[in-house]
């Protein structure tokens, strides 16, 4: 336990932080329940007009699912990536491996812009080829998300094995078991978490997704942030404060039983 | 496949994710400097335009001046509310790792949404101030460089906690006990002890919030809202608005190179602990 405690004017200043911090979360909640079809505050009234807006728009469901459907597929893609990536390291510890770690790494530190113009010159590029992976198909897109996230899952898995303890694979090695079976009976039960924590992340991530999805989309894959973009942009709709609302609950809520199971799993081991 | 010699079990699990790379993300990324020697024509002109063009060199000095400011505003929130997470007593700890981490989760599209309906010129804080009547006109708090510098300083304060917190977390106990011991103040052992203590925290912090801001694009356009561009925005629209992609793609390059510069500096102050 710590001895040096905050005193009142630290504790005031992390305050108003936190006040600051939650602020414009908080700021979309009156906004939300606004009967007015521009963006202003509530006077009197309340409506649940732009909450029942998004259930009836078929522009919003249909790019709920294009997300969920791209998220999924790049989360499984990049996460299978990431995980053979990181057995490789961790079983075999080839030479150059900070190196290689390193390349890996870079779509999460190299300016989002920069890798949404080289996306951009990618799917362009493609486009030519065939039109499934192209230029504004959800294909495009989901393997554009997928160099995103793989970066973020690779460290994750990475954080996960370094934890684990190497003698039980020695022990495995020495009872004559497999490369494959060291793998897949040994070291991919105990990193399960890990990998789990490593899909969610890639999956919120690719969901999130607007830098890059901006470059490569126009009309046809339309993900639920370009769509929320497009509403942004011009003349602001309310409706997407009603859909912040649900976005920062559905946050509030995930991170929540994170913590639960956190909190549970120090028991078990 | 019993047991694999240790090259070829390498290649092969941790060849699919680098090839993958290669072909998505280094081979486009060549594509792009290309762009940047050859469009519209080949040579450096593009690259002559950075150099001498007012309205590029505009967006460069707003960039860099924005990126400050949000760098010393983001580090300072950073620093009071990691301060009490960290030392903290149980629940005012509990209390500020809910407000680090549920921010940090929620898209960047929320954010600055949040941000527009509380600053717009019909959001929450004009309706308070003209309801109460300390003003009579809405003040102008969005859509120019006030509005981009507060949604960035709050998409950025989360990525400067964790530097910070390490950085505390690491500090030892008994060098403040020695300091109150020898009778410092509680606000004196703060200034003179654990601010400096925590330097290298600062500087990690200062350098990731500056390099992350500089590429930013999201929140500058929105709360921006077209006046004040940064540079990242300036790309976008050189590729979709005044098709000038030579001139995109150049200007990703030298953002790159700095960005490169900067990671370099950055590692020189925090020694990135063994990841492997």
């Amino acid at each position: 336990m710590p001895t040096y405690r905050p005193g009142p004017v630290s504790l005031l200043a992390a305050g108003l932080v936190a006040l600051f911090l939650l602020m414009p979360l908080l700021a979309v909640v009156p906004v939300s329940f606004t009967p007015s079809r521009m963006l202003a505050m509530p006077s009197g009234e309340l409506s649940l007009r732009h909450y029942r807006a998004l259930v009836e728009d078929p522009r919003w469901l249909d790019s709920i699912l294009l997300s969920i459907r791209i998220g999924v597929v790049s989360s499984a893609f990049s996460t299978l990536l990431a995980l053979c990536f990181s057995l490789g390291v961790w079983m075999f510890q080839p030479r150059f491996t900070a190196l290689l770690v390193g390349f890996v790494l870079l779509p999460m530190v190299v300016p989002p812009v920069v890798s949404a113009i080289t996306l951009y010159f990618l799917l362009t590029s493609l486009s030519g080829l065939s039109s499934i992976f192209g230029y504004d198909t959800w294909l495009g897109v989901a393997m554009a998300h997928s160099v995103m996230t793989v970066p973020f899952a690779t460290v994750l898995i990475l954080v996960a094995l370094s934890q684990l303890d190497r003698r039980i694979d020695l022990a495995a090695r020495g009872l004559g078991a497999s490369t494959w079976q060291r793998a897949t009976g040994i070291i991919i039960p105990n990193i399960k978490f890990g990998i789990v924590t490593a899909a969610l992340l890639s999956f919120i991530l690719s969901w999130e997704e607007i830098g890059v999805t901006l470059f490569i989309t126009s009309v046809n894959a339309i993900t639920l942030p370009r769509l929320m973009w497009m509403g942004l942009r011009d003349n602001i709709n309310p409706a997407i404060a009603a859909l912040s609302v649900i976005l920062i609950l559905l946050t509030v809520a995930v991170l929540a039983v994170r913590s639960f199971i956190q909190l549970r799993r120090p028991a078990r081991s | 496949m019993r047991h694999l010699t240790n090259r070829t079990g390498a290649a092969l699990l941790m060849a699919p994710l680098l090839l993958f790379l290669a072909a998505a993300y280094a081979w486009p990324f060549l594509g792009v400097v290309k762009w940047s020697f050859t469009l519209p024509e080949p040579g450096v002109g593009q690259y002559g335009v950075l150099l001498t063009d007012p309205l590029v060199q505009s967006v460069f000095i707003r960039t860099l001046r924005i990126c400050a400011i949000v760098t010393v505003a983001s580090v300072i929130g950073a620093y009071a509310i990691t301060f009490v997470w960290v030392r903290g007593s149980p629940a005012q700890r509990i209390f500020a790792e809910f407000c680090i981490l549920v921010p940090f989760w929620i898209s960047v599209l929320t954010r600055a949404f949040g941000w527009v309906a509380l600053l717009s010129n019909r959001g929450l804080i004009n309706t308070w101030l003209q309801a109460v009547g300390i003003t009579s006109e809405p003040l102008a708090l969005v859509r120019n460089e006030f509005g981009v510098i507060v949604g960035m300083t709050h998409f950025l304060i989360p990525f400067a906690v964790f530097p910070l917190a390490s950085a505390m977390r690491s500090l030892d106990d008994r060098v403040l006990l020695a300091a109150r011991g020898l009778g410092a103040s509680r606000t004196r052992t703060f200034w003179t002890v654990f601010v400096p203590m925590t330097a290298s925290g600062i500087i990690g912090a200062a350098l990731i919030v500056f390099v992350f801001a500089l590429g930013f694009f999201v929140t500058p356009a929105i709360l921006g809202g077209g006046r004040s561009v940064m540079i990242a925005e300036l790309v976008y629209l050189r590729i979709f608005q005044s098709p000038d992609w030579g001139l995109g793609a150049a200007i990703s390059v030298v953002l790159v190179i700095f960005v490169a510069a900067l990671m370099a500096l950055l590692f020189r102050y925090i020694r990135p602990r063994q990841m492997v």
